[in-house]
């Protein structure tokens, strides 16, 4: 297995297909640059427009997403890029390094024996690498079944299948909602919603609100979706547990006091097969961090890049935009694509109209950031035998037994007990083991640390051992 | 609508062009494919997107292949994963 670099350089490279990289890429295409476009998947989307990779499975899938005109739109905006050979589909990224002035994209291609890692060269980078569901622990969440909201959700619109037959939809966050409307306009039984906030938590912020009134209207469409299914929605309402044997079989779910506390004697029983969890979402870091470029902690606790008013982050030629500059959902990806593609093409936009609504949806997504806070008493209810990373099958108890050894911090849990030491690189148990942590020993959480991975996507050692030294490509 | 099939520890389980092996296992109704290292404990699609690793099965005797990004395959072989699996390399 060998690496294979292109001579071709880039005016600009954009990393991820989702909302934001496609818009980035269109509009610095249709400025005359010359762009090269990478992802991991098979066909352009990212998670909110997860398309099949064939097209009779998305004829079926269609009539569940939203705002497939505008997605239709953006994909034909980047037909040229594809005929110009900058398209890479199947590339998982996984590191960027520089030469000689420019970027150059690391990425692997293909399986097995057919693996091979691609260097992509650009004079500008626009990384839209999107987030995925944040979780935190509770006790039996280890058991097939569970999964996250974001998962059920690409399982039905990436594959067409609905991820049981009767599922629970649990957590936080506006995008409960679609996902429980998918499910059930696919047939399966959507047992209930749990959504752990209180109705009235949006009434704060209605000034934000009403300069957003499309997206009420989207999520009133889910709402009726729901109630011709007959769905329950429960608010304040959290899932406690899940049990079985070697599968999910039922939940234990409660009422939730305003302090984040289960009210007494509010559990009760519900059976399912699924259970779909989701506690907003996490941006994905790993590429801007290992440039360089400067983060902050947003409103919802998540580590995100600093960028300025045309996405430029704090590295020189490199433009961040989407949910790692802060999770505020497709729309607002889609604006900061725009104006990042225009900033990398060398031609900044001057339209005021979408910076103003960029700031709009910005203030619409720190509105839903504080109106879908993650309760805190879900660390009350880990018990000792409660898995916290699940690679390394880290429980509460193992965790706890660092503490006397000198763990203050995640990274020092790390480092003593392994959790965010095993395949995923603390992805999923970070968050988590950054707020025990915390809440065990009073020193505030670093999210900083839990997001520094040298590697944004794992790789075999000899891809890596298999790719020549920069210098001495360069040379040949 | 064309049928085909990979096998699953020896069984067929049919998938649609455009699917990923988990996705046809859970149309299958098949949950769980993995145990863990230390504790046996059983595992399947967790994330399904490629972050977790839960997912993780032997394709055509490879190891470690993430069923939730997998392409499914005709005439594929695909194995649950017990452990590391690399446990034919015991000694």
């Amino acid at each position: 297995m060998g690496t294979s670099r292109s001579d071709r350089v880039h005016d600009v490279v954009v990393v991820g297909a989702g909302p934001a990289g496609l818009a980035a890429a269109g509009r610095a295409a249709a400025l005359g640059a010359d762009v090269a476009l990478v992802d991991g998947a098979a066909v352009p989307g990212g998670q909110y427009w997860r398309q099949p990779a064939d097209d009779a499975l998305a004829g079926s899938v269609a009539s569940l997403h939203h705002g497939l005109a505008r997605y239709r739109r953006l994909v034909e905006r980047v037909r040229g890029i594809e005929a110009a050979g900058g398209w890479f589909p199947r590339h998982q990224v996984w590191t960027v390094t520089r030469e000689e002035g420019t970027f150059v994209v690391l990425a692997i291609t293909g399986t097995g024996a057919e693996e091979r890692e691609v260097g992509i060269r650009g004079r500008r980078l626009v990384l839209a690498p999107g987030a995925y569901d944040r979780q935190v622990p509770f006790p039996g969440w280890d058991l097939p079944g569970v999964m996250t909201a974001g998962g059920v959700q690409a399982l039905l619109k990436g594959h067409a299948v609905t991820a049981g037959r009767r599922v629970v939809v649990a957590g936080t966050g506006p995008f409960l909602l679609p996902v429980a409307a998918g499910l059930a306009e696919s047939g399966a039984t959507v047992a209930g919603v749990h959504e752990a906030a209180s109705p009235l938590a949006w009434g704060r912020h209605i000034g934000a609100v009403v300069r957003n009134v499309a997206k009420l209207g989207e999520g009133a469409g889910y709402v009726r979706t729901l109630a011709r299914h007959r769905v329950p929605v429960r608010t304040r309402s959290v899932v406690v547990a899940a049990h079985g044997e070697q599968v999910l079989e039922r939940l234990t779910v409660a009422r939730l006091a305003a302090d984040g506390s289960v009210l007494p004697g509010s559990r009760t029983t519900v059976a399912a097969d699924v259970l779909a969890v989701g506690w907003g979402f996490t941006p994905q870091l790993e590429l801007p961090m290992a440039l360089g470029c400067a983060t902050r902690v947003d409103v919802d606790g998540s580590l995100v890049c600093t960028v300025d008013d045309q996405q430029r982050s704090s590295v020189e030629g490199v433009f961040v935009a989407g949910e790692a500059c802060g999770i505020g959902g497709a729309d607002l990806a889609v604006v900061e694509g725009e104006i990042a593609g225009a900033a990398a093409a060398g031609t900044p936009l001057t339209d005021r109209r979408l910076l103003r609504r960029r700031l709009a949806l910005r203030r619409f997504a720190a509105a839903m950031h504080a109106a879908h806070p993650v309760p805190t008493g879900w660390i009350d209810r880990l018990t000792e035998d409660t898995v916290v990373c699940r690679c390394e099958e880290v429980t509460v108890g193992r965790l706890r037994s660092a503490l006397p050894l000198g763990a203050d911090d995640a990274r020092s849990a790390k480092l003593l007990a392994r959790p965010g030491m095993g395949w995923c690189q603390g992805r999923v148990c970070g968050y988590a083991v950054s707020c025990v942590m915390s809440a065990w020993t009073g020193v505030p959480p670093s999210p900083v640390s839990i997001a520094a991975r040298s590697v944004a996507s794992p790789l075999r050692l000899g891809t890596v051992a298999a790719t020549e030294d920069p210098s001495s490509a360069a040379e040949s | 609508m064309t049928e085909q099939s990979f096998t699953f520890d020896g069984r067929p389980v049919a998938f649609r062009s455009g699917q990923s092996l988990g996705a046809a296992l859970t149309a299958a109704g098949v949950r769980s494919w993995r145990t863990t290292r230390a504790d046996g404990r059983p595992r399947g699609l967790f994330c399904g997107i490629g972050v977790c690793f839960d997912c993780l099965l032997v394709v055509d005797g490879r190891p470690n292949e993430r069923a939730c990004l997998q392409p499914a395959a005709a005439g594929m072989q695909v194995e649950s994963q017990e452990g590391t699996g690399h446990g034919h390399l015991e000694v």
